[in-house]
């Protein structure tokens, strides 16, 4: 690492070619080059995401509208949610470990550097591959290009005979190869966590982040196998005369959906839980306050990764599992909330006899906090197994969701974004344009998904393409096409807001926010080695300590 | 007011869903209200305030374990008690029995229409199905192709057909009339397009139907030539029309077609004028549908209509 260190500093001093610039980018080990590729690519896909979900809520503003095709519009929602999950969500929940675990934890990089650009390269070129069906491929009935089975791609529709062509081929080993990445960056986190802490730093005093982060990566392992396990039958199926879901040759349908959500339900969680872990970071800062209740806070995180692993068939309560079957998901599924508001009280007392401060971060946290809290409870509504048999695959289970992704996940990487972008960049972003950005998409969010509650309740199923009027989802449809107008506003602000303070915000210094944690030790950005001289920590919070020797932290933990 | 609001129930499964479903309801209302109340209220009272700010930091409270134990409580009740009220309805719903009276009835999915069967009163028809009321009717559904999902919102949740995985659900109305809804899984390009129709027929008009439709189609005798075309292309291969050679089973059987409101899976109102138009080009109304355009002339395609149009 010398070698590189050295250059690195030489580049800073004189501009290089802007072709060694990009050179230096794509063959870049370091973690945060790394981290800020991961995201990068995450904000390039939501964006194409968003527009697949545009395209649709322009198709269903109105009963039997004529905007695109159903082969158009059964490749839209495929793509949207294979896009959301797989090349947005999970890219830059990774780019943020990856950014700051070992910032916090007082390493130089990651434990594999070049497992980590592996990683990334494999996960950028399967969403590249996914995107080239456009162009190549034919789908259901020769009728299109990009996949059309939808994001969970029941069997058998993915069989050769239902998707002729190699429409579904794209799906299959998009997902396979990006498989491999999450594997490999969840290994890397593991193992960074596990044996790169600084001294001083035993497991209990990790930052909360970091323990999130660790869980989150253990999942990954868990919940991403089976998946790509699935993939690989299912190529086994299409290619190699195989019967594992292909039910005209006597497969089983059921073992897909078994394969899919075993991977599906954990993932949610691959996804929550780095949110929860921006929430438990900002929060105390804003409020002034240590978090409350740290050691139940990853008591109940690991409980929630258990919990989590057993849960999965509450997304097939309708398929006519037996009655006992049923019960027992409905059991585990509930518990889950369990931990879940353990965690809401948590931060909520962190709030309570705190000093808060109203900051963009901030703002998206409590309005997650507020969101998060409905998501969970429509959640608990569905884990209710016979309510699910009215709920379940319709418009109110795409709202609920939803809320959870975009209202929960979603809102706290915008909280993230605006957190760490002055230590990423050195810079502040302007905070009117942020405080826009949040008000539009508050309302947007709500326009949208509170909106789309409701015609599920009133029997509208999702994935269809149109649907028929005097059903009473009308109007309810044409409220969420209208937020997406907000949503599509407030991005584009967040968007002119990190372009625009990249070169025009204010320099931000260390520690803008008179944080705790150790990245606000290091200069902004930090150096390619982090830290000089390898931190030595006595609490969770050692600037904390550092500030106030007075009343350090480590007297009471 | 929803013709398929899963709050108007009028079917004992859906009944006993609803009620539990307002137990759900509540119970998440009172969360919500309780949980926002204390957001709203620590967001108010500890912000920052400008012209009080002393410059120093708040209290730092590290947390407590008894604190935390305490308030993992209420939610372990709260689960507890949604947990018994979900599975006594999963149970009553799920283990029903048939009464001496019930009706067993084969429900058929297919890309993109429904199939059903009556083996006791020998009757197959298409997309729209008749059931007494007051009677418990059980559907054992199968899929013929990909998977589907039976979900009409006001007699029972939905449950899927799943090919090489039957399964079985029930419905027991209580008031004549006619029930929509749609297929809910995922099932391929006209997906959209599988509406559901039950209508609850008195015993009376249920047996008046079954007798009509367990007949063998009518011969009418003024529709020859189309009978003539529609049994010498390609139709026979897909459709059923009891009593002549048309046997197959791939598309819906048309022996009662006339007795039916609605073409193509309750894609169109069914006229002569629109029964034509499908003929000629069944992806006019539903692109995506695995009927294909035959290509008959202007005369027959008159012709096999007439003849259609006579399968009362």
């Amino acid at each position: 690492m010398a070698t590189t260190d050295v250059g690195w500093i030489d580049a800073e001093a004189k501009p290089r070619p802007l072709v060694d610039r990009l050179h230096a980018w794509v063959t870049t080990v370091d973690h945060k080059r790394l981290g800020i590729l991961y995201v990068g690519y995450g904000l390039l896909f939501l964006v194409i995401g968003g527009i697949e979900a545009t395209v649709m809520r322009l198709q269903l503003v109105r009963p039997h509208n004529g905007f695109v095709s159903p082969q158009v519009f059964n490749q839209m929602f495929t793509m949207h949610g294979t896009t959301m999950i797989f090349f947005v969500a999970m890219p830059i929940v990774f780019g943020f470990a990856n950014y700051l675990v070992p910032l916090m934890i007082g390493a130089r990089d990651m434990a594999f550097p070049r497992l980590n650009a592996f990683s990334f390269w494999l996960t950028a070129f399967s969403g590249l591959f996914l995107y080239f069906s456009f162009v190549g491929g034919y789908g259901l009935y020769g009728a299109g290009t990009a996949p059309d089975v939808g994001w969970f791609a029941y069997a058998p529709l993915t069989a050769k005979t239902f998707s002729p062509g190699h429409s579904t081929d794209y799906w299959t080993i998009a997902l396979l190869v990006s498989g491999f990445g999450s594997i490999g960056t969840a290994i890397n986190i593991i193992a960074t966590i596990v044996s790169m802490r600084c001294p001083g730093m035993t497991l209990g005093k990790m930052p909360l982040l970091v323990w999130l982060n660790l869980v989150m990566a253990g999942l990954v392992i868990l919940a991403v196998s089976p998946l790509t396990a699935a993939q690989i039958m299912l190529l086994v199926d299409r290619y190699l005369g195989g019967h594992f879901f292909d039910t005209q040759a006597g497969g089983s349908a059921v073992l897909w959906m078994h394969f899919f959500w075993v991977f599906g339900h954990p993932e949610v969680y691959v996804l929550v839980i780095p949110a929860f872990a921006f929430a438990s970071e900002i929060i105390p800062v804003f409020s002034r306050k240590p978090l409350f209740g740290y050691p139940v806070m990853v008591a109940a995180t690991v409980g929630i990764g258990f919990i989590s692993m057993s849960v999965w068939a509450h997304h097939m309560f309708t398929i006519g599992m037996t009655s006992a079957g049923n019960t027992f998901f409905v059991l585990t599924t509930m518990l889950i909330a369990v931990p879940t508001g353990i965690k809401i009280f948590n931060w909520l007392a962190t709030m309570w006899g705190g000093k808060i401060y109203f900051k963009a971060p901030m703002l998206f946290c409590i309005a997650f906090l507020f969101q998060f809290l409905i998501a969970g409870l429509t959640g608990v509504m569905q884990a209710s197994a016979p309510f699910d048999w009215q709920l379940g695959n319709s418009y109110f289970v795409v709202a609920h969701f939803h809320y959870v992704i975009v209202g929960g996940i979603l809102f706290c990487i915008f909280a993230a974004f605006y957190y760490w972008y002055p230590k990423v960049t050195g810079r502040m972003y302007s905070e009117a344009l942020a405080k826009l950005h949040f008000w539009l998409f508050v309302i947007g969010f709500h326009l949208t998904f509170d909106s789309m509650h409701v015609p599920g309740l009133l029997g509208m199923p999702r994935r269809i393409y149109t649907y028929e009027p005097g059903r009473g989802w009308d109007t309810w449809n044409f409220l969420t096409t209208v937020g997406v107008v907000f949503q599509a506003a407030g991005v584009l602000a967040f968007a002119f807001n990190l372009v625009r303070s990249y070169f025009r915000g204010r320099p931000a210094g260390t520690d803008p926010w008179d944080a705790w944690t150790l990245e606000w030790s290091t200069t902004s950005p930090p150096p390619e080695y982090n830290y000089a001289s390898v931190p030595v920590v006595k609490s969770r919070r050692p600037l904390w300590d550092l500030k106030h020797p007075e009343d350090p932290d480590w007297k009471y933990e | 007011m929803s013709p398929t609001s899963i709050f108007a129930p009028l079917s004992t499964p859906a009944q006993s869903i609803f009620e539990l479903s307002i137990l759900v309801l509540a119970i998440a209302a009172a969360i919500f209200v309780v949980v926002t109340a204390l957001l709203v209220y620590s967001v108010v009272r500890y912000r920052r305030r400008c012209d009080d700010d002393d410059g120093r930091e708040p209290a730092q409270v590290y947390g407590s374990l008894e604190i935390g134990l305490a308030w993992t409580i209420p939610p372990v009740i709260i689960v507890l008690v949604l947990f018994l009220a979900s599975a006594r309805v999963v149970f009553a719903v799920q283990d029903a029995r048939p009464t001496k009276d019930s009706l067993e009835l084969t429900v058929v999915g297919h890309q993109f229409w429904w199939e059903y069967r009556y083996p006791g009163l020998k009757i197959v028809t298409a997309n729209e199905l008749h059931v007494p009321v007051g009677t418990r009717t059980f559907l054992n559904l199968l899929s013929a192709d990909t998977d589907h999902s039976f979900w009409v919102p006001r007699l029972a949740g939905k449950t899927d057909l799943i090919p090489n995985h039957p399964n079985r659900m029930w419905i027991e109305p209580q008031q004549t009339g006619l029930y929509l809804g749609q297929c809910a899984q995922y099932c391929g390009t006209q997906h959209a397009k599988m509406l559901l129709r039950v209508y609850v027929d008195s015993r009376e008009d249920f047996d008046r139907w079954a007798r009509q439709q367990a007949a063998a189609a009518r011969d009418d005798g003024r529709v020859t030539e189309g009978r003539r075309v529609f049994e010498r292309t390609a139709c026979i291969n897909c459709h059923t029309v009891s009593g002549t050679p048309a046997n197959g089973r791939f598309g819906p059987d048309l022996t009662h077609l006339m007795s039916r409101e609605t073409l193509g899976a309750g894609v169109a109102s069914n006229t002569p004028e629109n029964l034509r138009a499908w003929i000629r080009s069944p992806g006019d109304f539903k692109p995506g549908s695995l009927m294909p355009p035959m290509g008959l002339s202007e005369s027959q395609l008159d012709d096999v209509t007439a003849y259609l149009s006579s399968l009362q």
